[in-house]
């Protein structure tokens, strides 16, 4: 049943790579988007497509945050009490990232737009960040069973730095992906094409990171190497297909192919992770069946995850739908 | 400042700036609260209005409430994100320990989000192009997704007040019937408490905006309608509020005496125990309060005769301490009072309309309107301090001790500094963006406002913008 409610979390972990990914990829081209005036046609795209979506998008982090303290209290403050530097960080970036936005939103063209576009788009750039260095301390086994392990070497550290460097290049390819169906759908051939441009090279950008990531992974993190080159190579192989498909489709394809393609890479990417942790939470150390609350706990948690089926995955497709269907705006 | 004085040499040194800062983004969140709670509930009975009336002014109320509500939904999502990291950051003990009880009512709590964030944003951006029942009944989920939220995080709260339901061995939670940890024997009533509050406070705050415009001489049906509507919500949770904070401070006295012991100031068990106003707890002794004879026992239990607990029983170890006492007492008389007198501003809004049958123009009434919402505000985060600060020493009664429950990694002061830096300027923005939404909407008026539903082609000179289906 720990396993169970393990792969639930895993869900929330991909739900949250993929819709907060493509929300923080967003931030990125928000960034370079350039001056005020030459970038206002990008920066509109952004505003339009994610302002009804954001808020969904990032309670999945909420959702994996409550399903670990929950169903895995030990798990979670021996991560908590390591990474806190990385954690305080991501959430300070998330305060800044979200008021930011919003108000943004609310203002007409002016200096108080430029700021709050500014808070927004820099934190969502480092944020992201922040988050791959906490995957890659766990996924390396540098978080002790009891906590407050290395304040500093769990996440500023070669398996680290790669999953920041890789989180901060996948988001702005997720993003760049998803906004040129929104351009596309709203006929705006220019934005169209600079965004299958700019996908193609966050795409490249991406594809680099992870091949280097092979090496270092090699070198720092032998166990999480060793298991994603055996139990998780099929979902890496399917990855590393799917990558290459959407990136080869991303010039002529219809926004849709590409847009699958490029999920389910992400997808295999971090299930690959999940795969090659098994049936470990933290390093070698602590076995999900170990970190597991009582059943009871665990039942509650299950109940919670039927309802979320029944009644928040309906809710999220109604939405994304009204979206893509531009009734929403 | 205040908390430093609750610090004794003892204690563990993160302590004060954990305590610090959950207070203080606690703080912060609870402001924004009523917003995503009640304010939306407000929109409804003005977009209610609307369509079933065909009153246009109430649509662009319902409209122009609504983007307000994307503001504060959006910081208010935001700031809670932050107390979801703190709860593991700063409160490992906590966490680590009881979260298979503590932790799954969040769980659940994560699932009315999710319904809120979706449901608020196609409520918010639904005016332009949705079908207008149903773009009400989004509306529909968002409030009833908001009292579900409530319940929840408001379970993990008064399990902590009223812990239950929980088997542990070795010092491990070995068991756990979820159902007596979330229906805890605190959770009702807090519940209901914590629901009325949001209700009072979104009301007041504001029906406060709409009375400044009508002490400018703004008397307009839209100002009018912008004043009555939360108004009257505050105004009929207002005495509902005062009969169940009754209840809850007799409850206290009889689950929680440690606590009561504070609210009443009372260091030794005694009966016939004067109600004391004001006044703190130094050097062993009672000061500078005035007293009323008999009467806090009378309001436990109906007699002169009834005995009630004082915090001087309570082991050394685990005794609150003196400051601790004072802050309870203070912020329970701050909240007693602040909420009669918003007691009486409903009264007096009572028998003017009574009198009237119309929103009051009575300028001092409108004046006292106005502020209102600040007094508000007050009375709900003087309640939080007596349920807080009243449960410490202890951060889950009886079986954990904040200093146990602390974070003991790093150094949290510059994380501390950072939230306050940070959680400052969301303060200014949040409030520089309500100004320029409200100068904006104040220069293009009531009347030229672009009606949502369709098309412009219905004028204001029609009457019934909203077509035919209006009774």
């Amino acid at each position: 049943m720990s396993d169970f409610i393990a792969v639930v979390l895993f869900i929330g972990v991909i739900a949250y790579a993929l819709f907060g990914g493509a929300d923080y990829g967003a931030g990125f081209w928000d960034l370079t988007a350039g001056g005020a005036a030459r970038g206002r046609p990008v920066r509109e795209l952004i505003n339009v497509s994610i302002s009804p979506v954001w808020e969904a998008n990032h309670t999945w982090l909420i959702f994996c945050f409550v399903t670990i303290w929950t169903a895995f209290p030990q798990a979670f403050t021996a991560m908590t009490t390591t990474l806190y530097i990385p954690l305080g960080l991501a959430a300070l970036g998330i305060v800044a990232r979200g008021s930011g936005f919003a108000f943004r939103h609310a203002l007409a063209q002016g200096r108080g737009e430029l700021i709050s576009g500014v808070a927004f788009a820099c934190s969502s750039v480092l944020t992201p960040f922040f988050f791959g260095t906490v995957a890659g301390g766990i996924a390396s086994g540098r978080v002790p069973s009891a906590g407050h392990g290395d304040a500093l070497s769990s996440w500023l550290n070669p398996t680290s730095v790669l999953g920041g460097v890789l989180a901060v290049t996948v988001c702005p390819y997720l993003a760049a992906v998803f906004l040129t169906g929104q351009a596309q759908r709203r006929a705006d051939t220019a934005l169209e094409k600079a965004f299958r441009r700019r996908a193609f090279g966050a795409g490249i950008g991406a594809g680099l990171v992870a091949l280097v990531g092979v090496f270092v992974l090699r070198a720092d993190s032998p166990r999480l190497f060793h298991q994603l080159s055996t139990v998780g190579a099929p979902l890496l192989v399917v990855s590393g297909l799917c990558g290459l498909a959407a990136l080869l489709l991303l010039r002529k394809g219809s926004p849709p192919v590409v847009r699958t393609l490029a999920a389910i890479a992400i997808t295999t990417v971090v299930g690959g992770w999940g795969v090659a942790e098994y049936p470990y939470l933290l390093g070698t150390h602590l076995t999900i069946q170990q970190a597991a609350a009582p059943t009871a706990t665990l039942w509650v948690l299950i109940a919670v995850s039927f309802v979320a089926v029944v009644l928040i995955v309906p809710s999220l497709l109604l939405l994304y739908s009204l979206q893509l269907r531009r009734k929403l705006g | 400042m205040v908390l430093s004085a609750l610090l004794t040499a003892a204690d563990p040194p993160q302590l004060l700036p954990a305590r610090e800062q959950m207070a203080f983004t606690l703080g912060f969140h609870i402001i924004l609260v009523p917003f995503g709670l009640a304010f939306t509930f407000m929109m409804l009975v003005c977009h209610y209005r609307a369509l079933r009336r065909g009153d246009q002014q109430a649509l662009v109320l319902a409209q122009r409430w609504s983007k307000v509500a994307a503001v504060l939904f959006a910081v208010g999502a935001v700031s809670g994100t932050v107390l979801t990291f703190e709860l593991g950051l700063l409160w490992p003990g906590l966490m680590g320990k009881y979260g298979p009880a503590f932790g799954f009512p969040f769980a659940v709590e994560g699932l009315f989000f999710f319904l809120e964030a979706i449901f608020v944003a196609i409520y918010i951006y639904g005016w332009k192009r949705l079908p207008p029942w149903p773009h009400f009944f989004t509306g529909v989920v968002v409030t009833l997704a908001g009292v579900g939220g409530t319940a929840s995080v408001i379970a993990a709260n008064s399990w902590m007040n009223q812990p239950a339901g929980i088997a542990v061995r070795n010092g491990r939670v070995v068991g756990v019937i979820p159902s007596r940890v979330f229906f805890n024997g605190a959770f009702w009533w807090e519940m209901v408490h914590m629901l009325l509050a949001a209700y009072i406070v979104a009301g007041f705050m504001v029906a406060g905006v709409y009375a400044w415009g009508l002490l400018k001489g703004r008397r307009d049906h839209y100002h009018r309608l912008g004043f009555a509507v939360p108004f009257t919500v505050a105004a009929i949770a207002m005495p509902l509020q005062l009969l169940v904070g009754d209840t809850i401070a007799r409850q206290v006295y009889d689950r929680e005496p440690a606590k009561f012991s504070a609210i009443e100031l009372l260091p030794t068990t005694g009966d016939h125990v004067p109600e004391t106003l004001g006044g703190i707890f130094v050097d062993g002794k009672v000061r500078y309060g005035i007293q009323l004879p008999e009467v806090a026992s009378i309001l436990a239990g109906f007699t002169p005769s009834t005995t009630i607990k004082g915090f001087g029983a309570i082991p050394a170890a685990v005794r609150p301490t003196d400051s601790v006492v004072s802050i309870v007492h203070l912020a329970f008389d701050v909240m007693v009072a602040t909420a009669s007198l918003l007691l009486l501003l409903a009264l007096w809004f009572a028998c003017l309309w009574w009198r009237r049958r119309e929103v009051p123009t009575n300028r001092w009434f409108l004046r006292s309107s106005a502020v209102s919402g600040l007094v508000a505000l007050v009375s709900l985060e003087s309640g939080w301090v007596v349920t807080e600060v009243g449960r410490q020493p202890w951060t889950v009664v009886g079986l954990l001790l904040t200093e146990n429950a602390v974070a003991t990694q790093g150094n949290l002061w510059p994380l501390f500094a950072t939230v306050l830096v940070i959680y400052a300027c969301v303060a200014v923005g949040a409030l520089y963006v309500l100004r320029t939404l409200r100068r904006r909407w104040s220069e293009e008026g009531a009347e030229a406002a672009v009606v949502p539903y369709g098309p412009r082609a219905a004028p204001a000179t029609n009457g019934h913008p909203l077509g035919g289906d209006d009774a």
